[in-house]
């Protein structure tokens, strides 16, 4: 179980934003591939920064805590997995005050500002 | 280099991106930075999981505090630490947000989905909000 106690943090963080979809209609998981094309280039950034850390020593994981399962340069899936749910929750709490404000973003139709 | 002076140039580096690259210019709006505030707020709980439990372990050669002890959880705060956590990840976390957001709405603002927008909220909701 403990295995998946930094998967069970990412988890709680889908769970808890799953709301805004719903009860705020963000609409962003129904805008799927502009969400993963927004995602695959942050998730190679940082999986980049994440390999030269761990190389370096910077930061490593405690194997009690994490699936085991690594992929290039020793990043564990784990973290691939944050890469992905964090972009996600800070999408959906952008588009959650839209919906609830309706302040500008700049995507809006006809701002070329 | 150091986690620190890569995060110091990763925010620099998000900054540059926002404002002359893709022209997104999120951080000179409110609707970013009130994203952004509720966002710290939960990067703390749950990244204060993550630290104090020491499933993740930082060194100090990397760090502005001391390494992640072996025996017990780090300073909640002090030590160059914010609830568990080095300061250092507030400046990934920055950049990992308004990376995010700025490939975001610069999908949007190019037509790519820009619809179904976002909102109105279900009407239960768009009333609790309406009466404030």
């Amino acid at each position: 179980m403990s295995h998946f106690a930094y998967l069970s943090v990412l988890a709680g963080c889908l769970i808890g934003t799953a709301g805004l979809e719903i009860f705020l209609r963000t609409r962003v998981y129904r805008r799927a591939v502009r969400l993963i094309v927004t995602i695959i280039p942050v998730v190679v950034v940082f999986t980049l920064w994440d390999i030269y850390a761990i190389k370096s020593g910077h930061w490593s994981f405690d194997s009690r805590y994490v699936t085991g399962i690594e992929t290039v340069g020793n990043v564990p899936l784990d973290e691939i997995c944050f890469f992905i749910v964090i972009p996600i929750c800070a999408i959906l709490t952008l588009e959650a005050i839209r919906s609830a404000r309706n302040w500008l973003v700049g995507d809006e139709e006809g701002i070329n500002e | 280099m150091t986690y620190t002076e890569i995060g110091l140039f990763s925010v620099v580096a998000v900054v540059i991106c926002d404002i002359y690259i893709f022209r997104t210019r999120l951080i000179r709006r409110r609707i970013f930075w009130a994203s952004y505030a509720i966002i710290i707020f939960f990067q703390l709980v749950t990244n204060g999981i993550l630290t104090g439990f020491r499933i993740v372990r930082y060194d100090a050669d990397a760090i502005i505090g001391g390494s992640t002890p072996t025996n017990h959880a780090p300073a909640f705060i002090g030590d160059g630490r914010l609830v568990f956590a080095p300061i250092e990840d507030l400046l990934f976390g920055f950049s990992l947000v308004l990376l995010t957001l700025i490939l975001w709405v610069w999908h949007g603002k190019n037509g790519l989905q820009r619809q179904p927008v976002s909102g109105p909220p279900v009407a239960k909701v768009a009333k609790v909000l309406r009466s404030k």
